[in-house]
């Protein structure tokens, strides 16, 4: 049983480190989704500089501090589709049929392919961070709060990266899975990745409220401009964690489906 | 003039058969127009912004970034034309250079007009309401075609120059970057920093202030007039940069 667990391990350790060099061999896939969600900070931070003494809007010293969170997520969230497209593109070359007919468990199989998202989810956080540390950003939660963020990110990769492989594995076509994005897109833009909830009004407020993005991302900014609290880290982690164990599922049912039907 | 028409016959034709084309480009407009009018209606309550109705502010700036697009939607038309061949026809027709960069000229001011009607069509059902007389709201048109027009030129002449899809991102990237480094989001007047000082020099800011002049107060007319002269310059430079990468197809 030990030996099966530790097999099960080595597949999903090759596999992880398979979809971790093909983000590191093809940096045309991973640097949009670094250069956007910075020049939107950009933009933001000198555009709205002044929306923070509005109603509503939460205590910041600064529009950097408020708007990196929805950098993060925005981030994660491009590196993911493209991640799960990656998929697409292995299922219309037959490399993931031959790994099907391996002597390999299914779960290794779709988290090994997902573990270059989740890497990608985690080292974004740091790397935005870091961008915009020189100019004024500050982190109240402190370290603690970084890393949180960090593992909050690599489960946002997981949680995204899962359900799109849903898609992936459902249509065969990376070009399906990258013609969702918009689809993602609406859905963060009608969140409060970009400005707060409390300053909304009427049907856009409603939405962001049922927004499930919307409490994801007001995790991270807790922890951008709070200090450190349980409920901020729990909110920030396992939100995603939560979508990644749906995303998952959802992925290995869709999975079965299509072998069935083969 | 009918080599003109028919090339932009044949490029709306293309609406039907090929919607995927041109869906998107419709709908992205309608979409900035929806979200950034719920998302950032706060913003009006930021001192010294000029409107109390976000969709005020931010209808403009959808409907000359969908009239851009439907002009740079020529351009990818003129990559596939080019990829496939078809283009190469056209250029040993009897007919002379304007003609065959007028057609989608053409082509793209009647996308454009599908584009800002629709676009301010939505916006007025999301409460933008014209200040003034409501002629102002003609101006959207002005700005709207202009940008296409600019659109069209820019994109063409990116198409005839690097004659695959790398010209696609890029007609895309520049025109997103230089409509957004404008008073886009936000007037200068509330800016802080850098932005402030890129917006105020961006060309593209005066075409979005005639946009704006039926929406927002505070816009005169020496803000239409340089905006018009703006439109007019960048369309002829467009208009040269498109004429002169044709004319490299020969080389």
């Amino acid at each position: 049983m030990s030996a099966m667990a530790l097999s099960r391990r080595d597949q999903i350790g090759a596999l992880s480190s398979r979809s971790v060099m093909s983000l590191v061999r093809q940096p045309s896939l991973v640097v949009p989704s670094l250069i956007f969600p910075l020049f939107f900070v950009a933009l933001g931070t000198s555009a709205f500089a002044r929306a923070i003494n509005i109603p509503g809007f939460p205590k910041v010293d600064s529009f950097l501090d408020f708007a990196l969170a929805g950098s993060v997520v925005q981030g994660v969230l491009f590196g993911s589709v493209t991640s799960a497209a990656a998929l697409a593109t292995d299922i219309e070359t037959g490399f993931f049929d031959r790994l099907l007919v391996s002597p390999s468990s299914r779960t290794a199989i779709l988290i090994g392919r997902l573990a270059g998202a989740m890497i990608y989810g985690l080292a974004q956080t740091l790397f935005f961070t870091l961008v915009l540390f020189p100019f004024g950003l500050s982190i109240r939660s402190g370290i603690f709060g970084l890393i949180a963020m960090m593992i909050g990110g690599l489960f946002t990769a997981l949680a995204v990266g899962a359900l799109m492989s849903a898609m992936a594995i459902k249509t065969g076509s990376s070009e399906a899975v990258q013609g969702s994005f918009p689809l993602i897109f609406i859905l963060l833009f009608f969140s409060s990745a970009f400005f707060p909830r409390e300053t909304m009004d009427g049907i856009y407020r409603r939405i962001a409220d049922l927004n499930p993005l919307s409490y994801l991302v007001e995790g991270f900014r807790s922890l951008t401009i709070e200090a450190l609290t349980v409920t901020a880290v729990l909110q920030t982690i396992l939100i995603p964690a939560a979508i990644s164990v749906i995303g998952i599922a959802l992925s290995l049912r869709t999975l079965r489906n299509r072998l069935a039907a083969s | 003039m009918s080599a003109a028409l028919g090339i932009a016959t044949r490029s709306l034709r293309n609406i039907r058969r090929l919607p995927s084309a041109f869906i998107p480009a419709l709908l992205m407009p309608v979409f900035q127009v929806v979200s950034f009018s719920g998302t950032y209606s706060g913003v009006t309550q930021m001192p010294g912004f000029p409107t109390d109705r976000s969709v005020n502010w931010y209808l403009p700036m959808a409907v000359t970034m969908g009239a851009s697009f439907a002009g740079l939607g020529t351009g990818f038309s003129m990559i596939r034309d080019l990829q496939t061949g078809f283009y190469d026809r056209l250029r040993m027709a009897p007919t002379s250079r304007r003609q065959l960069l007028l057609g989608p000229y053409i082509a793209a001011w009647v996308r454009a007009c599908i584009a800002v009607v629709l676009v301010t069509l939505v916006g007025f059902a999301l409460g933008a309401r014209p200040v003034g007389n409501g002629l102002g709201t003609f101006s959207l048109f002005i700005a709207g075609l202009g940008m296409a027009t600019i659109g069209t030129g820019w994109g063409l002449g990116l198409a005839y120059r690097f004659r695959d899809m790398r010209a696609a991102a890029i007609m895309q990237l520049t025109l997103f970057l230089g409509l957004f480094l404008t008073d886009a989001q936000t007037p200068i007047e509330v800016m802080d920093g850098w932005l402030e000082f890129v917006a105020r020099w961006n060309p593209l800011t005066r075409v979005l202030h005639v946009a704006r002049i039926g929406f927002v107060d505070g816009i005169g007319g020496a803000d239409l007039l340089i905006g018009i002269v703006v439109i007019v310059l960048a369309s002829i430079g467009a208009w040269a940069f498109a004429f002169t990468g044709l004319g490299r197809l020969d080389d």
